[in-house]
């Protein structure tokens, strides 16, 4: 009972990063626009999240560093890719291989410090409940974030109108610019919004994850977001299925190590992947017309004035 | 102050229905760079009145429609509204002042649902289910007829064109700009909306029409504006000109009769489709089913149809973009080959134009020489050993040049360069010169200027006469009638049996286009002729 509770509890902290920085994401792709960077979004997130809680020793201020963080990278592409209408998938990689160095210079000097993590909610009573009572009441603020989260972005694209205009963008952006929509303008807060979630799953890690920093701490986290908004087929309800089976993929390849199960790391390590090459073929099969994806995904978009 | 004078005699007298005009431009220019999209234009639209704009492609009919709707800001020029000037910040802005548009590449988007779309056009101030009732009522007071929950992408392009209209008489507008809207519609649909734009009309509001369809002009609109080269070269009544003198007007002279030789002899079948079945290549793709025709030399088929109705896939199947598995089902000179590439089927005699002459007719960033050689390298010997033999290239792009008055800057360019009529007499030309048994040519004068549809449509004809079987695709059915032979329909990746084209009326063609059967008797009939 315990292993299965320690085994809980570890699927959904690994799982929490992935949640936020795939909901960036999704929100991102929605608007039509294809953002690649997430992984160096992630780590520049990760470096200022922890320089930010170290010096003010405030985890929340830590998460508000991660954040701007990531939007001031998400900025950089929005800049890119929007304003000079450069390829979204080189402005991407590009800002990925930015943010592994830049992180690894401003973290540099933060090697081997030290924070005390981001505590855990604990409700006498409710949290001693055996098996379901950490999970249920004990996480740190991140995991119960992450959930709202999805659900407000869900709420939001198909509820209101704003969500509908930028579900509008991603369909076909010439017919919304003709019916006179700023399209730049939505897929720029789009994209930002997308950088603030990267930073702020980036921060998750040395504020709640592990209490510290390494370089390239990340470990590919920010492509398997990617991988996972594809998995999901842009759809918040399957993100957060894709997101905890993703997690729990990550875990049980520890423990499959730990227990000596002869399936190499590496074949664990590559599921995520295979997973969603699986879920493509099967979604391409299933549909008969329209498209899963958002129509003008990755399509660089000039108005004429 | 002498064209001020000129636009108010220029409106024919005894159409004003109001005191002024609702709308009225002055002077309005647009400029990209050095070129002049619009200069200096002047305009009246009356209330009650349904205003015809003519003009060829690139005569600046977009651009005016354009600047009056808010999506680009002119360069010059003043726009009154009501007697007002007034400097529109973007298609809200003239939306809620009463202006509406339906785009001629429908606004629309296709995985959204009917409402969503609709609600995309409205500035929001109502809840969603507000709205759907209303839009129920609109659809039902105009008989546009929709269902809100479908998506876009499942319905026809008449229904599409129909959530355009009704997004737009949901704003009440009392102007209301139509682009091209007939272009895509069968001959019935046309009508049905002409009963909508009279009813409009009569309750007051204003249309602004833009068709190339004169005679449709004639019959429906009560003033006509027309444009060449940007400028407005006259304001008349259409109903009191022929459709060679509103055609005059437009082209800036007299345009080229198309002239089919005598005595042209139909020879041995030289394309034969037998029972062609395809399953579609992508995902809002149309499915092949069961076609089968025989082409013979000296002959042009026409395929008529609405667009998306497996035209693409058939020139795919036909030109080798994609193979059949059973051999027999496209045969080329009696030979089968279903099966075989494109480039074994240009071997084999046959020739292929697509629609899209950018990026599928030609690589836009290649020059012309190099773009003949992509190609003619199979079979036109333009290639020894592997080496391209850059003369011979350039001598088919001088020959092209030569042969069909291909206009252009220097003797090699790349093809982006070109106009889109010339480059299309360049594409034509370059297979035409290949003298091929068999061509197939997708929408070949799809916007282009009267004048290279004329050149265009004579090489066709030519080369029937030089004993070639020419099929032809196109949604131009005065096109059709003007050279082929015989005339089928495709309606949902099926092809009707051909008609010959003296039998051909605008009617029968309109009722397969809309899906409809002939009687038995008739479609028999067909058969044998």
């Amino acid at each position: 009972m315990e292993l299965v509770e320690a085994i809980i509890l570890s699927v959904l902290a690994a799982s929490t990063p992935l949640l936020l920085a795939a909901t960036g994401e999704l929100v991102t792709e929605r608007s039509g626009v294809l953002n690649l960077g997430v992984e160096g979004m992630m780590i520049v997130g990760a470096a200022c999240g922890f320089a930010g809680a170290w010096l003010t020793g405030s985890i929340f201020v830590g998460a508000l560093f991660g954040i701007l963080a990531g939007t001031m990278m998400s900025l950089i592409f929005a800049l890119m890719a929007l304003g000079l209408a450069v390829n979204q998938v080189a402005t991407g990689l590009a800002l990925t291989i930015l943010g592994v160095g830049l992180s690894g210079l401003v973290g540099a000097g933060f090697v081997g410090e030290r924070i005390t993590p981001a505590a855990h909610l604990s409700i006498p009573g409710l949290t001693d409940i055996p098996l379901v009572g950490r999970v249920l009441f004990g996480e740190d603020a991140f995991v119960y974030f992450s959930i709202a989260l999805v659900v407000a972005v869900w709420w939001f694209l198909y509820r209101t109108r704003a969500g509908l205009i930028l579900r509008a963008c991603g369909d076909n952006h010439v017919s919304a610019h003709a019916l006179g929509y700023p399209v730049l303008r939505i897929r720029t807060f789009a994209v930002m919004f997308g950088g603030a979630c990267a930073g702020l799953a980036g921060a998750y890690l040395p504020l709640a994850y592990t209490p510290f920093f390494i370089p390239g701490m990340t470990a590919g986290r920010g492509w398997i977001a990617l991988a996972l908004v594809v998995f999901s087929s842009w759809r918040p309800g399957r993100l957060v299925v894709g997101a905890y089976l993703f997690g729990a993929v990550t875990i049980l390849q520890l423990h499959a190590q730990g227990w000596g199960v002869g399936i190499p790391s590496q074949f664990m390590s590559a599921l995520p992947y295979l997973a969603t090459v699986i879920v493509l073929v099967l979604l391409s099969r299933a549909r008969s017309g329209g498209s899963t994806a958002p129509a003008a995904l990755g399509t660089v978009f000039v108005p004429d004035r | 102050m002498q064209a001020h004078q000129r636009m108010f005699d220029s409106t024919p007298e005894g159409l004003n229905s109001g005191e002024s005009p609702l709308l009225r431009t002055i002077g309005l220019t647009k400029r990209y760079g050095d070129f002049l999209a619009n200069d200096s234009i002047d305009i009246d639209i009356w209330p009650g009145q349904i205003h015809a704009l003519l003009g060829e492609n690139g005569a600046g009919k977009s651009t005016l429609v354009k600047a009056i709707y808010g999506l680009i800001q002119p360069s010059a020029g003043e726009i009154y509204w009501l007697g007002e000037r007034i400097v529109l910040s973007g298609p809200s802005e003239a939306r809620s002042r009463g202006i509406g548009m339906v785009f001629q590449h429908f606004s629309l988007f296709d995985n959204l649902t009917v409402a969503e779309n609709v609600a995309l056009g409205l500035d929001g101030r109502e809840s969603f289910n507000d709205m759907s009732a209303r839009l129920a009522q609109v659809s039902k007071t105009y008989g546009l007829p929709l269902d809100p929950r479908r998506e876009v992408w499942q319905l026809s392009v008449g229904e599409r064109q129909r959530i355009e209209i009704v997004r737009a008489l949901m704003q009440d507008p009392k102007f209301l700009i139509l682009d091209e809207p007939t272009a895509v519609l069968t001959p019935q649909e046309s009508d049905q909306l002409f009963i909508v734009l009279e009813r409009l009309k009569s309750e007051g509001r204003a249309i602004l029409y833009i068709s190339h369809k004169l005679e449709e002009v004639k019959r429906l609109c009560d003033t006509a504006t027309i444009l060449r080269g940007g400028r407005k070269v006259e304001t008349c009544d259409p109903r009191r000109e022929t459709a060679a003198s509103l055609a005059r007007m437009m082209v800036g002279g007299e345009i080229k009769e198309v002239k089919a030789a005598a005595g042209r002899t139909t020879t041995v079948p030289r394309l034969v489709v037998n029972d062609l079945s395809l399953a579609p290549g992508e995902a809002h793709g149309v499915r092949l089913a069961h076609i089968s025709f025989e082409l013979k030399g000296g002959e042009i088929l026409g395929i008529a149809g609405v667009a998306g109705n497996g035209q693409d896939e058939l020139f795919a199947a036909l030109s080798g973009e994609r193979l059949s598995k059973d051999p027999g089902t496209v045969v080329i000179e009696g030979i089968a080959a279903g099966h075989l590439s494109i480039t074994q089927r240009r071997k084999l005699g046959a020739a292929f134009v697509p629609e899209e002459r950018l990026g599928h007719g030609t690589a836009p960033r290649m020059k012309l020489s190099e773009n003949a050689l992509l190609t003619g390298h199979a079979a036109s010997g333009m290639v020894h050993r592997g080496f391209i033999d850059t003369a011979a290239t350039l001598k088919t792009v001088d020959r092209a040049t030569e042969t069909f008055d291909v206009r252009k800057a220097k003797r090699d360019p790349e093809a982006a360069s070109l106009s889109g009529g010339n480059l299309q007499k360049f594409i034509v030309g370059r297979e035409i010169l290949r003298n091929p048994a068999v061509l197939v040519v997708s929408q070949p004068t799809w916007g282009v200027d009267a004048g290279a549809a004329a050149v265009i449509r004579q090489a066709l004809l030519d080369l029937a006469t030089a004993g070639a079987a020419v099929l032809v695709t196109s949604q131009d059915l005065d096109e059709l009638a003007e050279i082929a032979d015989r005339i089928a329909v495709m309606f949902h990746g099926r092809l009707s049996a051909p008609l010959a084209a003296s039998e051909a009326t605008r009617e029968k063609l309109g009722l397969l286009m809309g899906g409809s059967m002939l009687e038995p008797k008739e479609a028999a009939h067909a058969v044998g002729a």
